[in-house]
């Protein structure tokens, strides 16, 4: 990333001893930078037919996830005991569960919870990266010993142990809840991630100027190493968001995540599990949509990262 | 080559030292009385209450019960009991066969598709198979362990009937589902690592030489080529090994297997912190253990590498 930056970048801290308000020619150099950057950026992604297809999946389980009400009329919560377990029909498109309740609605209905959770969770998350990373890799020393180590302790739990224990003696457990828990335990890899990428900017020769021309440690992180080093952070917490909810999904299955009443998707797969034999659309309904809410967040972030590395270029 | 298995022997202890304090401090964290647990509706007389909390060192603070058990362990082997009084090896000696034979499938399996994948995709560049293997594999690292899981399940279970859905009655095939759940999204990394180190090494000078010496394509890409390529796989290899605990949990529950995994996920509900801590430890070690062979492969593959 520096690599490609450093030409432009070096004649910034120039330009804002000139002109220190920022005048016009700052703002307008800095303009056009940006956005011959992510004009490139969107040039190679438009050309990624994994971007295309991840993009159109996304927009509709966003599209479910804000407005469930666009994509059928039944209610998800009026349920009959009398039509328990149908096949799917024309009138009930992915049947009908235990409940009586129609399957296909609840099935619309569960992606509002998994994609609040993975949201919830990646922006938390990439605000204590981006803030740790930054602040580890720009002092180093102790600053960074004392948070790199703290970083290796919580990785060196596997956060599905660790979500058990704190999940399971939490009595009631919401949206907020299981959020809250994987933060806990889910930011060290992006801190790692932004760490390692702050630390290739931070020698660079553009932020050894911005510094002899006397900015200060937040001047420089905020306008000169934050511009350089977002970008693998920016793909990486695309595809943890999906990571995400494959974990919500994973955590309310095994029983400590989400709770009855919500519609979750990880509930339904842990009540249609014992009628895998029976009623095994009830399951697979369920594992299509986790699965391709899922893969459609890992593959956007992966076609993101690619397009914002200056490396992966052909 | 004995100086460093020795010195690297000896920095396993507090490795092992900090990740135990580490689950047990998250262990102790969790709140409620398991002696009261215990005794569930019945009635318990105080004095009997007392005895138990003063015989698993309830009563005394975290560190205290921290290096009691760590003294246990090291004096006398002992990992503790459940608070049924049923020794912890006693439970691991009954479920790590299980979870064994599991972990050793998924290797076999992620490491045979993996690397043959990532060969032929090399060697067959932007040809329709190398073009599958890059479908597939991007299909299968963006898929969480449960869709794959359900999948095969539902698939190769319910609808085919080629392997048992769940339990460990049928011998090794019960395990090739769950295996190839663990393996999945392994396979797909290890084939994509093993595509491009290969497609670099044919690039490279010393290939070339190879092969302008007349030497067989066959004997080029094993001799010359997949050797150096090798080293990133068998890395990613043993980091995966290692990271095998919070598969097994999830897998173990969806296959039912009654594996260590399994184990865990039920000590943790029933707020046996002994036995959690008992199976973590024994992860860890397997980890440090697996990263030392890892290291010593290095010197098998990359005759440069010495170790002092």
């Amino acid at each position: 990333m520096s690599e490609i930056h450093r030409p432009e970048a070096r004649v910034e801290p120039i330009d804002s001893t000139i002109e220190p308000v920022g005048g016009s020619a700052t703002s307008k150099t800095k303009k056009v930078e940006e956005a011959s950057l992510l004009a490139d950026a969107w040039r190679s992604l438009r050309r990624n037919p994994w971007f295309i297809v991840s993009a159109v999946l996304l927009v509709l389980f966003l599209g479910m996830a804000l407005f469930p009400q666009l994509f059928t009329n039944n209610d998800p919560r009026e349920c009959l005991l009398g039509r328990s377990r149908q096949s799917p029909s024309a009138e009930h498109w992915f049947g009908t569960d235990v409940q009586g309740c129609d399957y296909y609605s609840r099935v619309i209905y569960g992606a509002r919870n998994s994609i609040a959770v993975g949201f919830i969770v990646a922006i938390g998350t990439f605000i204590i990266a981006v803030v740790l990373g930054l602040v580890a890799g720009y002092f180093g020393s102790w600053v960074d010993a004392v948070i790199s180590r703290i970083t290796d302790m919580v990785f060196a739990v596997p956060y599905i142990l660790g979500a058990l224990v704190f999940l399971n003696v939490l009595e009631s457990r919401g949206v907020r809840e299981v959020a809250f828990v994987l933060i806990i335990f889910m930011w060290p890899t992006m801190t790692r991630l932004m760490r390692g990428s702050v630390i290739s900017v931070v020698n660079s020769e553009f932020v050894l100027a911005a510094r002899a021309l006397g900015a200060g440690p937040i001047t420089i992180m905020r306008r000169h190493i934050l511009p350089n080093s977002l970008g693998p952070v920016i793909g990486y917490a695309t595809v943890f968001t999906g990571i995400i909810i494959g974990a919500e999904a994973t955590l309310t299955f095994l029983g400590v995540g989400l709770q009855l009443p919500a519609i979750s998707w990880g509930l339904q797969l842990s009540d249609a599990q014992p009628f895998l034999q029976t009623v095994p659309h009830l399951l697979l309904f369920p594992v299509i949509f986790v699965g391709l809410t899922v893969f459609a967040f890992m593959t956007m972030g992966d076609a993101i990262r690619d397009a914002l590395d200056p490396k992966s270029k052909k | 080559m004995t100086r460093y298995i020795i010195r690297r022997l000896l920095q396993f202890i507090p490795v092992i030292l900090i990740s135990t304090l580490i689950v047990y401090a998250l262990v102790f964290a969790i709140p409620g009385d398991p002696i009261r647990a215990l005794a569930g509706d019945r009635p318990m007389s105080d004095a009997v209450r007392e005895t138990l909390r003063e015989q698993y060192n309830l009563d005394d603070p975290f560190l205290i019960q921290y290096f009691k058990y760590i003294w246990g362990i090291v004096t006398a082997l002992d990992f503790g009991s459940t608070f049924n009084g049923r020794p912890v090896t006693d439970i691991i000696e009954q479920r790590l066969p299980v979870t064994a034979t599991l972990a050793l499938v998924t290797l076999v399996i992620q490491t045979i598709m993996g690397i043959i994948a990532g060969i032929l995709a090399a060697l067959y560049r932007d040809r329709f198979f190398d073009r599958f293997v890059q479908v597939s594999t991007v299909t299968m690292v963006a898929l969480p362990t449960l869709v794959i899981g359900f999948l095969l399940q539902l698939i190769f279970g319910l609808n085919l009937g080629w392997f048992p859905i769940a339990g460990v009655n049928n011998g090794i095939s019960s395990y090739i589902l769950p295996a190839l759940t663990m393996a999945a999204v392994s396979t797909g990394i290890l084939a994509r690592l093993v595509r491009s180190e290969l497609l670099d090494a044919l690039k490279s000078d010393y290939v070339r030489t190879a092969t302008a010496k007349g030497m067989k394509q066959t004997r080029v890409i094993t001799r010359h080529g997949l050797r150096n390529s090798l080293i990133p796989a068998v890395t990613f290899i043993g980091a995966d090994l290692a990271s095998m605990l919070g598969g097994s949990i999830i897998v173990e529950t969806i296959f039912n297997l009654p594996g260590l995994g399994q184990q865990v996920f039920a000590s943790i509900q029933g707020q046996e912190g002994t036995v959690v801590v008992g199976i973590v430890t024994l992860f860890v070690l397997f980890f440090v253990v697996i990263n030392l062979i890892v290291d010593l492969l290095y010197g098998l593959l990359d005759p440069r590498i010495r170790y002092e």
